[in-house]
């Protein structure tokens, strides 16, 4: 048997082994991108009896004048800006909590987790019944606190009602980007803090010389995960308010999801997801453009 | 994973207080309340009566006689919740099997043999663990109609099985390439092939690689929403995530608050337990299929 022999057969059993993982990814993941690229050059509606027919840019023109698409665009991103600075902010306090050293670590650790572990949809419900207006246990606390004198229809009112969702989301995920922070700060020799507390810095400036710089790469990994999974919810907000009261917390999934199965308009569908697929992959590409760039800068190597 | 660091000195100051001890026991009890007081919530609910949930104070502390398991009687009397704990179990065992069946020989594959197009192949399994479900769902939904699977577990055990194929890939990879290659060497040259040598030698020592994938792929499976609302309509298929969703009262106007809370207490009780055991394989398989990639 020849080096080249072994190696060719080396290669086809590879592909071997890769073929059906491949298959499937391609089946469920590049065929309904690529189907919905298609469709949207398409009308397919009620009004073309369900038959698709060739319209072009039709879609993308009436998009650009869809104001609940815009609507929708817009409450997404707030959604998602909000979302992400709180989980980074509490994410960063909790990673930086279960980094020390204390009696029942391990048990802390396993509770904290637990947001992360649990069904989305049943979330919602659970932060449904929190803050339900007449029975809901947030207003129960608040009054009983004296900071509001009335209960408020939390999810009912338009202007509480992203409010209240975003609470509920920042609850869920926290725990993620707690885990992957954490996963940073193990990673941090701790002489560094050592040499930089004999040369008289506080905790604080470690913190900001230190820590920060070398757990970049990781905020940047858990907020490029959280963005997308935050600009495609669904589940939380579907179960939560249905994108209610008034469209105030409409996301574009949820527009999306309505346009499909409740208007029956598949092409226009398919065009709004071809569009939120290139506003996700092109922040993906800047962030992983950046990632690389921090990555580089602290010295990390994976 | 348990770093031991040096624990902090209580630094007392000029009143005696240890500050940092102070600081730190506020922020773990607050990590604590923090991520337990919603499920507490839920599950009080659950076992209160009917006219403790919608008493005129809110109810912290039920009297003996407000504990009721009425709310999970019902659920399983006349919402059949068994039925729908089947199908959630079904969909997700079934899937999570068939994910690491496939995933994890090719996942050997892209860790040890040299394949041209190796990194393409991985470069499109990392991006694609960014994509929403939101945009699977509309060209799900024709395959689905194409191939006549609608209310077929089917239709969701394959978008299961492709959802925790990137995560599979990446931590199954990350797992072959800590593996030492000697043992493989040897094995090629007493003469196994490929395919013997993973399935007599390398199967067996994977298993706890394949655990922590597994937990993953199982928590995943179990939770997701908009495939199991889409693609099964009839009633007696649905996963637990969709039927607690849909939950309703005997009239329109009543909302079933007690049986809502039971409800999301099933259905996150076998997650619980798996958190539970499975902490560190948890974490570990999280922070290898994200971080390492």
């Amino acid at each position: 048997m020849t080096q080249d022999y072994i190696r060719q057969r080396e290669r086809r059993t590879g592909w071997l082994l890769i073929l059906p993982a491949l298959l499937v990814l391609l089946l469920v993941y590049a065929y309904p991108i690529l189907r919905a690229f298609w469709l949207s050059v398409f009308t397919e509606n009620l009004s073309t009896n369900l038959e698709p027919v060739f319209s072009g840019f039709e879609n993308y023109g009436r998009m650009a004048q869809d104001g609940r698409f815009w609507a929708s665009l817009g409450n997404t991103a707030i959604f998602t800006a909000a979302s992400l600075v709180l989980e980074l902010i509490l994410g960063l306090g909790v990673a930086l909590t279960l980094d020390q050293a204390f009696r029942g670590r391990g048990w802390v650790r396993t509770i904290a987790i637990l947001p992360w572990a649990l069904p989305t949809a049943l979330i919602a419900l659970a932060w449904r019944w929190i803050f339900n207006g007449e029975f809901g246990v947030w207003n129960d606390i608040l009054m009983r606190l004296q900071i509001i004198g009335n209960p408020i229809n939390w999810l009912g009112d338009p202007n509480w009602a992203m409010l209240g969702v975003i609470a509920a989301d920042v609850w869920k995920t926290t725990s993620f980007v707690a885990i992957l922070l954490l996963a940073g700060l193990q990673s941090i020799p701790q002489d560094l803090y050592e040499a930089h507390a004999i040369d008289g810095a506080t905790p604080l400036q470690s913190f900001r010389k230190i820590t920060l710089p070398l757990i970049m790469p990781q905020i940047l990994i858990a907020m490029l995960f959280r963005f997308a999974q935050a600009f495609g919810i669904f589940d939380l907000i579907q179960v939560m308010t249905g994108g209610g009261p008034g469209g105030a917390t409409e996301m574009v999934s949820l527009y999306i999801y309505a346009t499909v199965m409740r208007y029956l308009d598949f092409g226009y569908g398919a065009a709004l997801v071809v569009v939120t697929f290139v506003i996700l992959i092109a922040v993906v590409a800047i962030a992983a453009l950046y990632l690389s760039k921090v990555r580089h800068a602290a010295g990390v190597e994976e | 994973m348990t770093t031991t660091h040096p624990t902090a000195t209580p630094q007392a100051n000029a009143t005696g207080i240890p500050w940092k001890k102070v600081l730190l026991w506020s922020a773990i009890a607050l990590t604590v309340i923090f991520s337990l007081g919603p499920p507490m919530w839920e599950l009080l609910t659950s076992i209160k009566t009917n006219s403790a949930i919608t008493a005129d104070s809110v109810v912290y502390f039920p009297s003996l006689d407000q504990f009721t398991v009425e709310h999970y009687v019902q659920l399983f009397q006349r919402n059949q919740f068994h039925i729908y704990i089947f199908n959630s179990a079904l969909v997700a065992i079934v899937s999570t099997v068939l994910c690491l069946g496939i995933g994890s020989p090719a996942a050997y594959a892209l860790a040890r043999l040299r394949i041209p197009g190796e990194q393409i192949v991985l470069a499109c399994v990392l991006v694609v663990t960014l994509f929403p479900y939101i945009l699977l769902f509309l060209g799900l939904l024709d395959l689905v109609r194409a191939l006549g699977l609608a209310n077929n577990y089917l239709a969701l055990i394959i978008p299961y099985t492709a959802i925790n194929m990137p995560l599979t890939i990446l931590v199954m990879r990350s797992f072959f390439q800590q593996l030492p290659k000697d043992l493989e060497d040897s094995a090629k040259i007493d003469g196994y092939n490929t395919v013997q040598m993973l399935w007599q030698i390398v199967l067996p020592m994977t298993l706890p690689a394949l655990v922590t994938t597994g937990i993953l792929a199982f928590i995943f499976a179990w939770n997701e929403y908009i495939f199991a609302l889409t693609f099964i309509t009839r009633e007696s298929m649905k996963t637990i995530p969709v039927a607690a969703a849909q939950l309703g009262g005997t009239t329109l106007f009543e909302v079933p608050y007690g049986p809502l809370a039971a409800a999301t207490v099933i259905g996150t009780l076998p997650l619980v337990l798996l958190v539970l055991f499975f902490q560190r394989k948890i974490v570990q398989g999280l922070t290898a299929g994200s971080v390492k990639g």
